[in-house]
C-alpha cells in the first residue's frame, strides 16, 4: 500500500483503476484481454478433456451398467420361467408316479389273488384225495377186523367143542357160529 | 489529481471502519510486483483460479472415473450424477438433436460451477464474478445459438420472431419485442451470473468490515455465516440457471417454431 515515501505516480499506478473508475475492478477494461485469453484457454482445456476422456468414459460406464442391469433382469426372468417349468414337470412326474403306483398295486393284488385261488384249489383237491384215501383205509381195516372176529369165533368154538371131547363136525360148528354172529350183527 | 489520490489513500488507512468490498475482485499478476501491467498473457490470480477450476473438473471427471467401475466409487458416483444431471437437462429441453452440443454445455456448466464454488473459499478469486468472463460465455452462447439457428433452419429461423398464433395486426409489434428480447439475452445472461456473485461476495466483505466494531462483531459473524450459506446456494443455482438458459436458447435455435 502507499506509504509516505511513495510518489504520486506510483500511487496512481497502484490505484489507477480505482481512481479512474467507480472502484469496480470488473469495469477495468485493461484486464479484459487477460481474462478473456485465459478463459478461452480454460474452456478449451475443459472441453478437450471432457470430450476426449471424461464424457465417453462416463457414457460407456452408464451404458454398461444399464446393459448389465437389463441382462440381469432378463436372466432372472428366464430363471424364474425355468423354475416354474421345472416345478410343473415335477408335479406332473409326481402325479404320474402316483397313478403308476396305484396301477401296480392293483395289478399285484390281482396277481396274488389269482395265485392264491389256484393254490387253494390245489390244496382243496389234495385234501379231498387224502380224505378219500383215508376213508378207504378205514373201511378196509373195519372189514378185515370183522372177518377176523368171525374167524376167531369159529376157532374158539372148535376148540371149546374139542375140549368138551366131542368130535364135532367142523362145518356144523362154523355154521352155528356164523348163525349166532349173524343174529348179533 | 495525483496528490489528491495519495491523500485519499492515506486517509482511508488508519480509520476504524475500512470497507474494501471490491478489492477481492482485483486482477493481480501472480508473479512479480503488484504494480506490474497486466497484459493478455500475464499469469494472474484469474488465471490461477480458472486453472484450479479446470483441474477440479479433471480430478472429478477423469481421475475420479478412472476405475470405470460398474459399481461406482463415491467420486465416480458424483461424476456420474453431474453427467446424468446435465445430460438429462439437455435432452429434456432441447430434445435428441441437442445432445450433439452436450459436451459444450457440460463445459460451460462445470466451469461456472467450479469457479463459483472455488470462489467461496476464503481469500479466493472468483473468475465468474467478472463481467469480462461472463460476457464472453454469454456472447459465445448467443453467437453459437444464432449460427446454429440459421444453419439448421435457414431463413425459417426468423419464424422465432413471427408469432403465428398472435392476431395479424399484433404480429409486427410482437416481432419487434421478440427481436429486442433476443438481443438482450446475452446481456441478461452474463449480468445475471456476474451480478449475483459480485453482490454476495461484496456483501460478505461489507459485513466483515463491520466486524471491526466489537459490539457489532457477533452480529456481523452471524450475518456472514448466513450470507455464506446463501452464497453456497447461489453458486449452484446460478451455474444451473446459466446452463438451462443455454439449453433453452439452443432449443429455440433447433426448433424455432413455437
Amino acid at each position: 500500500m502507499a506509504t509516505e515515501t511513495i510518489t504520486a505516480e506510483e500511487a496512481l499506478a497502484v490505484h489507477g483503476a480505482e481512481a479512474a473508475g467507480p472502484g469496480m475492478p470488473q469495469l477495468d477494461v485493461s484486464s479484459f484481454p487477460n481474462q478473456i485469453f485465459w478463459l478461452l484457454v480454460t474452456l478449451g482445456v475443459i472441453y478437450f478433456v471432457l470430450s476426449r476422456f471424461a464424457l465417453p468414459r462416463i457414457g460407456a460406464v452408464l451404458a454398461e451398467r444399464a446393459g448389465t442391469i437389463t441382462n440381469d433382469i432378463a436372466a432372472a426372468e428366464e430363471l424364474r420361467h425355468r423354475a416354474r417349468e421345472a416345478e410343473g414337470a415335477y408335479d406332473k412326474a409326481l402325479a404320474d408316479a402316483r397313478v403308476e403306483a396305484n396301477r401296480i398295486v392293483a395289478e399285484t393284488k390281482a396277481q396274488i389273488q389269482a395265485d392264491l385261488d389256484v393254490e387253494m384249489e390245489k390244496a382243496d383237491a389234495q385234501i379231498a384225495a387224502k380224505t378219500a384215501e383215508s376213508q378207504a383205509a378205514i373201511d378196509e381195516i373195519r372189514e378185515s377186523s370183522a372177518r377176523n372176529v368171525s374167524e376167531v369165533a369159529r376157532d374158539v368154538a372148535r376148540e371149546i367143542v374139542a375140549a368138551f371131547g366131542a368130535d364135532a363136525d367142523v362145518t356144523k360148528v362154523d355154521a352155528a357160529v356164523d348163525a349166532k354172529l349173524g343174529e348179533r350183527a | 489529481m495525483a496528490t489528491e489520490t495519495v491523500a485519499l489513500v492515506e486517509g482511508e488507512e488508519p480509520g476504524g471502519l475500512v470497507f474494501h468490498p471490491f478489492d477481492q475482485f482485483e486482477i493481480k499478476p501472480l508473479f512479480g510486483e503488484i504494480g506490474d501491467p497486466v497484459s493478455w498473457y500475464t499469469i494472474t490470480n484469474a488465471t490461477f483460479w480458472m486453472a484450479l477450476a479446470a483441474l477440479s473438473v479433471i480430478l472429478l471427471l477423469v481421475v475420479g472415473t478412472r476405475g470405470r467401475a460398474v459399481i461406482p466409487s463415491r467420486v465416480q458416483s458424483a461424476a456420474e450424477l453431474i453427467y446424468g444431471f446435465v445430460y438429462k437437462m439437455v435432452e429434456d429441453v432441447t430434445g435428441k438433436e441437442g445432445l450433439k452440443y452436450f459436451p459444450w454445455i457440460m463445459t460451460l456448466f462445470l466451469f461456472i460451477l467450479f469457479s463459483n464454488y472455488l470462489g467461496l473459499l476464503p481469500l479466493a478469486f472468483t473468475p465468474t464474478s467478472h463481467i469480462a468472463v461472463t460476457a464472453v460465455l454469454a456472447l459465445g452462447v448467443f453467437i453459437a445459438v444464432t449460427v446454429i439457428g440459421f444453419v439448421k433452419n435457414g431463413m425459417a429461423f426468423l419464424g422465432l420472431f413471427w408469432m403465428k398464433e398472435a392476431p395479424l395486426f399484433l404480429r409486427p409489434v410482437i416481432a419487434i419485442i421478440e427481436v429486442i428480447s433476443y438481443f438482450v439475452r446475452p446481456v441478461s445472461h452474463s449480468i445475471r451470473l456476474a451480478g449475483n456473485l459480485v453482490a454476495g461476495h461484496a456483501m460478505i466483505k461489507v459485513f466483515a468490515g463491520f466486524a471491526a466494531i466489537a459490539a457489532i462483531s457477533p452480529l456481523s459473524i452471524v450475518a456472514i455465516t448466513a450470507i455464506y450459506g446463501l452464497e453456497v446456494l447461489v453458486a449452484g443455482i446460478q451455474a444451473y440457471v446459466f446452463t438451462i438458459l443455454t439449453c433453452i436458447y439452443l432449443k429455440d435455435a433447433l426448433h424455432p417454431s413455437h
